[in-house]
């Protein structure tokens, strides 16, 4: 019994300063991480195909693709709420120049849009359009990410 | 005595002089190297292929040219990027085919003792932040097909920058002495024996220049071959340079990500590495390919 109770002590010693982090971060920040990473999620699905890591399925494509096509269109003006880039808040690699040419960065908001649209159009249609269609969401993702997110 | 020493040191000194003019004379292109380049019936397309693989729009395109930007943008190469480095600031010059800003008026001779020798057609050594010491092991075919695509590049009137170089790395002719110790015309690693490796390596060793970031350099900026793409600092910025390959990915990894500049977890490239791609992403499938096998074969090399 002792024992499990310094299992468990362990287990919260170990998962609390997770916690704190969680609770610390911005949910601003929080937020946009979460649609990033559900824009990856889809993306393993085309990117696998692709790369034919797995065997292409049109329907499971195609699902990939609109979801990632809707995702493209969340409303992210509140997730970008001023005073939340790299200098200001911990936790995210923004940098202030997002804020500082914002209507360059919805242009890149709105490529990004355009290509999960062509990648919605192909993914369905057969792999070598598919494939055809990644390279457009990676010059997209990356555009942006050049741009204005701090390298590592 | 006195006399005597004096007269020994001044032979010495003259002697020294002598290697030195020596040793650091800008070299010229080989009677072999010029045959082959005369030979050779240029092929543009051929020679696009190349310019992607060397990556020249990496450096000589306008500053903060966007992965995005169409293939104009990025075949005109106007110069003007800095590179802040221990030794010195480089500005990337213009290289387009204006006869009087860039190198419209230069013969496929002057080009290929450029890129293969790192030599300006008037004769004075170019800075290693230009990665002729990688481009010397390309074909001379290679390099007149490149020449050839060039012909059908714009032509850019931006003036280049002079280099922010101090003394004594402003001495120009000092850098005959930085060759002699640093340009080896033998390729980094063995030849495998296998096509598509062999590819890879040509393409990585002599073209693709990738251990010009992935190698580390020594005191004098000399990379060290001994760590062949062991990766190194970041000679102009923060941060280190990965290993490559980078731990745990694989060949379709290394090659998707040179094609889409998608990470194995679906994160994408940044930092130098996002240009790059947008050059590698315009280059066949097989050599993507062949890159990702070399890379992924040097895992089992010594020096990694």
């Amino acid at each position: 019994m002792p024992r499990l109770m310094t299992a468990l002590a362990t287990v919260a010693a170990l998962a609390l300063p997770g916690l704190a982090n969680a609770q610390d971060m911005d949910p601003n920040v929080a937020a946009r991480q979460s649609l990033m990473d559900l824009y990856a999620y889809n993306l393993g699905v085309l990117g696998g195909m692709a790369q034919a890591r797995i065997d292409y399925d049109a329907d499971l494509a195609s699902a990939a693709a609109t979801s990632l096509y809707h995702l493209s269109m969340a409303g992210t003006e509140r997730m970008w709420a001023e005073g939340t880039d790299n200098m200001s808040v911990e936790g995210t690699r923004a940098l202030p120049a997002i804020w500082d040419n914002a209507e360059d960065f919805e242009a890149h908001e709105a490529a990004l849009v355009t290509a999960a649209e062509a990648m919605m159009e192909a993914a369905g249609t057969d792999l070598a359009s598919l494939q055809g269609a990644m390279g457009g969401l990676g010059r997209a993702c990356g555009a942006c990410h050049q741009t204005y997110r701090q390298p590592e | 005595m006195l006399g005597k020493l004096a007269v020994g040191l001044g032979a010495l000194a003259v002697i020294g002089g002598g290697v030195f003019w020596v040793l650091t004379e800008p070299s010229d292109l080989s009677a072999d190297t010029r045959a082959a380049l005369e030979a050779h019936p240029g092929d543009t397309e051929a020679g696009e292929a190349v310019f992607w693989t060397a990556g020249c729009a990496s450096c000589h395109t306008a500053p903060g040219l966007s992965v995005g930007a169409s293939d104009e943008e990025r075949l005109t190469l106007s110069g003007g990027r800095a590179f802040a480095t221990p030794f010195g600031t480089f500005h990337a010059p213009n290289i387009s085919m204006d006869p009087d800003q860039g190198i419209g008026s230069w013969t496929l001779p002057d080009f290929a003792r450029a890129v293969m020798q790192g030599v300006s057609p008037e004769g004075a050594h170019y800075y290693p932040a230009f990665p002729y010491t990688t481009y010397t092991h390309a074909t001379p075919e290679d390099i007149a097909d490149l020449w050839a695509f060039w012909q059908t590049l714009p032509a850019d009137a931006t003036p280049s920058q002079p280099h922010e170089v101090s003394f004594p790395f402003n001495q120009r002719r000092i850098l005959g002495g930085w060759k002699f110790l640093n340009f080896s015309e033998d390729f980094a690693t063995p030849a495998f024996d296998d096509p598509e490796l062999d590819r890879g390596r040509y393409l990585v060793e002599a073209l693709g220049h990738c251990a010009e970031c992935h190698t580390p350099r020594d005191a004098l900026g000399g990379m060290d071959r001994s760590a062949w793409l062991a990766g190194a600092d970041n000679l102009v910025g923060e941060g280190h340079i990965p290993a490559l390959p980078p731990e745990g990915w694989g060949a379709l990894d290394i090659s998707a990500y040179l094609e889409t500049g998608f990470t194995p977890e679906f994160d994408s490239a940044g930092g130098e590495m996002a240009d790059v791609v947008a050059n590698l992403s315009r280059i066949a499938a097989p050599d993507r390919a062949a890159i990702a096998a070399y890379l992924v074969a040097l895992r089992a090399s010594p020096s990694q």
